[in-house]
């Protein structure tokens, strides 16, 4: 049968596929770029990170294991710092705000 | 680099401690249980690939080291866990608002000031706000500590601008209030 490691893993990994379906339903129904980056940049985060963690804990404890580390470490370096990369450069080149009210880009 | 900026980088003692570390991390990342796997041509590449990375990234990697101490990271370190948290709360209120029938979204464009002036704390801050509810920061003024910052809906941007949780445990893990 299954084992509690298995449970964990697969609880973190199915934890991972949410918000990665949310981040992409999310992209898909936002009305313009500037809210768009909230969806993708935050639920994007933590999907790839509980993704690793689930393969972390079934991986058990190894050398895949801190490589994956590693992984999840640099994403959560990377990962806000490309979202304001973009949203600056949207903003300077002068990409206008969606406002409340207004019709979907 | 930049020539007028301050930076320890170019030090030797630096330079071989970074040495140290890139090949640690490359003996890491190409680990394997094998018997007989590490022979002389498989070090000697790491050697190499970690004196490559050291002469081109070192005055990256190493430059203002000097501004962090002992007390900053551990208060740094007591940061962490509670930043994971928002992060974790910041990705229920992003499903929340994409799921929501009707998207209960407002995007607005906040600005405010901090007293952060250092590299580290200002970038600390810009990540943490990128990471949590509902903001993205868009640009950072570091003379002022000035923060250009995004916001999908009002209740987040009250929280920068009225209760300032944030800013203040950034100010106190950098000493900088």
């Amino acid at each position: 049968m299954f084992s509690i490691i298995d449970i964990v893993a697969t609880i973190l990994m199915v934890g991972g596929l949410f918000f990665m379906i949310t981040g992409a339903i999310g992209l898909l129904r936002l009305p313009d770029f500037y809210t768009r980056l909230h969806a993708t940049g935050k639920c994007d985060t933590l999907g790839e990170v509980l993704l690793i963690l689930g393969c972390m804990v079934y991986q058990g404890w190894s050398f895949v294991s801190v490589k994956l580390f590693f992984l999840m470490f640099f994403i959560f370096m990377a990962n806000p710092v490309g979202t304001h990369a973009i949203m600056k450069a949207a903003y300077y080149t002068g990409l206008k705000p969606w406002k409340k009210g207004e019709p979907r880009m | 680099m930049a020539g007028n900026r301050r930076s320890t980088g170019n030090s030797k003692p630096g330079m071989l401690a970074m040495f140290v570390l890139m090949f640690v991390f490359w003996v890491l990342m190409s680990a394997c249980i094998k018997p007989g796997h590490y022979d002389y041509i498989r070090i000697a590449i790491g050697i190499f690939c970690a004196a490559v990375v050291t002469l081109i990234s070192h005055d990256l990697l190493l430059a203002d080291s000097e501004t962090m101490n002992l007390l900053k990271t551990w208060r740094l370190l007591l940061y962490i866990p509670w930043e994971l948290w928002q992060i974790v709360l910041a990705n229920f209120d992003v499903a929340y608002r994409v799921l929501h029938p009707k998207m209960p979204i407002e995007p607005c464009i906040i600005e405010f000031d901090t007293s952060l002036r250092s590299n580290f704390a200002l970038t600390t801050l810009a990540n943490s706000i990128t990471l949590t509810p509902g903001t993205i920061t868009i640009d950072v003024e570091p003379e002022r500590g000035r923060f250009l910052v995004h916001s999908i809906a009002q209740k987040p941007a009250d929280a920068l601008l009225v209760d300032k949780t944030m800013q203040h445990k950034v100010a106190h893990v950098y000493m900088e209030e």
